[in-house]
């Protein structure tokens, strides 16, 4: 057994070995690929075509074509258009969601693991809670009842969303607290502040990063299927849940406003999937093991 | 075992108590008087306040949070969940009518999965790094990534729309059962397929494997009395916790194919803001979530004797 195939070994956590791995991986290279064609549509595309809701009612429900590669939908707008605007909305909301969802994470994995006892126990019941519960329909009551917007589903998706990343960061803080170095820093003296800083998180984002990562594809999912059921983005607004719930009622007239953007919504997620456990091959590491 | 499930059965509670805390508050605080907005749909007028003191006086909505609630949690215990603001039927009435698709929905959706994810995953972990390994994981893939309310639509196109005997709408016969099942139970299915490729190739390498081959018994046998056994253990658990992602699932499934379930009765009570139907609707997910993973948990001690249910209590 050569060294790198030793389980114990604990990979640190270097770009140029990342950068290796995903070479050597050609999967999540793809995967890389593909998200870093969405995200450079998402920022410079909506630049480049025009008006995501311009379109003459003359125009309609037309097949793809030369003029519109992915047709047009019942009001004569150009599809390909509203997918390049779509993919900066569809694309922020998911970062947005799982920043928000990582951030609250981060600090009530560092709380748990940091003061254990009681604020521990009662903090990982919740986290048990969540993770178990169906967090769509949790989102779905929390986003209704608040009112349909894209905000009020971010808001949603991201409360009921951060359990994961509570439970990957506590138990990599558990395992950090029993490292020499941490004994060594406090010898010498550092404030508790700069401990945390200086020596946990650093050491908590590895995990992190490839949870967040591997996230990223189910937040993707939500909230265009809430999207989807009419709770998120509202029209004219091309987000692409939305607009496969717009051309549902013309399934079979113009079956392409519904397959372009759930193609490209599937080919994100497959994107965000194939990265993500590239990463967590790369950087060693398995954060979803602590989730089962 | 009395210990363990007297245990279980309190913190059930305590869970149950805090969705139902939560969920009401949530309604409570929704922005807009439920009064107000659903006497404007029912007369397509804007009530008067003596219609709107009326009905907030009819629904308990006049009384002060605390006293709304435990009046609720009062009834909700004995079973009682109210009185739809819209249909003029009890919230239990509604829920009764819609569970039945719901239920059907989540068995078929788990047999679909089981029957492809089972042989699936068996053949990627024995024929691990050949090609069979490679499409059941690009296979796999392609199931935990493709949104479920856009497969349910490429189903329609593909299948539905040329076989015109498979309905693509309403609840009750089994052709109106595929399309969702198998909708909602490719998502499943690979996240089953993953999950026991990677727990098989894990028990492979145990000893006592090694040592039933070294018996010479066939490889049939080695695998699936021996290693398929414990294989299944973390399998089952997620079968028994993807109850949760069938039910998430089944909200979008069924508003795709029109079904009178669970699902899409939350969202219309959602859109009407029809909260005494929300309420109910959280309550029995809650409750079907709670008794399900009891009996993951006691599952477990059926399929390894060697977990101690006691000592995890």
């Amino acid at each position: 057994m050569s060294a790198i195939d030793d389980p114990g070994r604990v990979e640190p956590v270097a770009r140029a070995s990342v950068r290796r791995a995903l070479r050597r991986n050609p999967a999540s290279l793809a995967g890389g690929i593909v998200v870093a064609v969405v995200a450079i549509v998402a920022v410079v595309g909506p630049a480049l075509v025009g008006d995501p809701n311009a379109g003459a009612l003359s125009n309609r429900l037309q097949p793809p074509s030369a003029a519109h590669p992915f047709g047009t939908d019942p009001l004569g707008r150009d599809v390909l258009t509203r997918l390049v605007h779509g993919a900066r909305i569809t694309l922020a909301v998911a970062v947005a969601i799982t920043l928000v969802r990582l951030v609250i994470g981060f600090v009530v994995g560092l709380v748990a693991g940091l003061f254990g006892g009681l604020v521990d126990e009662a903090l990982m019941r919740v986290v048990d809670f969540l993770l178990a519960f169906p967090g769509i329909v949790l989102a779905l009551v929390i986003a209704g009842v608040l009112g349909p917007s894209l905000r009020n589903v971010l808001l949603a998706l991201a409360v009921v969303g951060w359990g994961s990343y509570a439970r990957v960061v506590r138990s990599s803080v558990l395992s950090v607290r029993e490292e020499p170095f941490v004994d060594a820093a406090k010898l010498a003296g550092i404030s508790r502040v700069r401990l945390v800083w200086t020596h946990f998180v650093p050491n908590v984002a590895g995990p992190v990063v490839v949870l967040a990562t591997l996230d990223l594809g189910g937040v993707v999912l939500a909230a265009a299927g809430l999207s989807f059921l009419g709770l998120g983005a509202q029209p004219p607004t091309p987000e692409w849940g939305a607009m496969v719930a717009d051309g549902a009622d013309y399934l079979r007239s113009a079956p392409w406003l519904v397959n372009v953007p759930g193609i490209a919504i599937a080919a994100l997620v497959v994107g965000f999937n194939l990265l993500g456990d590239g990463l967590r091959d790369a950087l060693d590491t398995d954060p979803t093991e602590v989730n089962r | 075992m009395y210990r363990y499930l007297l245990k279980r059965f309190a913190s059930s509670v305590v869970v149950l108590g805090a969705v139902s805390l939560v969920t009401y508050a949530l309604v409570t605080v929704a922005p807009g008087d439920p009064a107000e907005t659903i006497l404007r749909e029912q007369l397509h007028s804007q009530p008067s306040d003596e219609q709107v003191a009326q009905f907030r006086a009819e629904h308990g909505l006049d009384e002060p949070f605390h006293v709304q609630y435990v009046s609720w949690l009062g009834d909700a215990v004995t079973g009682d969940l109210g009185q739809s603001y819209f249909h003029g039927r009890t919230v239990h009435e509604l829920i009764a009518a819609h569970l039945p698709a719901t239920i059907e929905l989540a068995v078929a959706a788990t047999v679909v999965a089981v029957a492809i994810s089972v042989p699936a995953g068996i053949a990627s972990a024995v024929y691990r790094r050949t090609p069979l390994d490679y499409v059941s994981q690009a296979g796999a893939l392609f199931g935990v990534s493709v949104p479920n309310f856009w497969l349910g639509y490429l189903l329609i196109l593909v299948i539905a729309v040329p076989f015109s005997a498979v309905p693509t709408s309403g609840a009750g016969s089994v052709t109106q059962l595929v399309l969702p099942a198998v909708t909602l139970g490719t998502g499943l299915a690979a996240v089953i397929t993953r999950l026991l490729r990677a727990s098989l190739l894990e028990t492979l390498e145990e000893p006592y494997v090694r040592t039933a081959r070294s018996k010479g018994l066939r490889e049939r046998v080695v695998i699936c009395r021996h290693a398929l056994r414990s294989a299944l253990i973390p399998v089952v658990t997620v079968v028994g916790l993807q109850f949760a992602y069938v039910l998430n699932g089944a909200v979008i499934v069924e508003v795709v194919f029109d079904r009178p379930g669970l699902g899409s009765l939350l969202v219309d009570a959602v859109f009407a803001r029809d909260f005494p139907v929300v309420q109910g609707v959280v309550m029995v997910t809650a409750v079907l979530f709670v008794v399900t993973n009891l009996l993951v948990d006691l599952s477990y001690r059926y399929l390894d004797p060697r977990i101690d249910l006691e000592a995890s209590a």
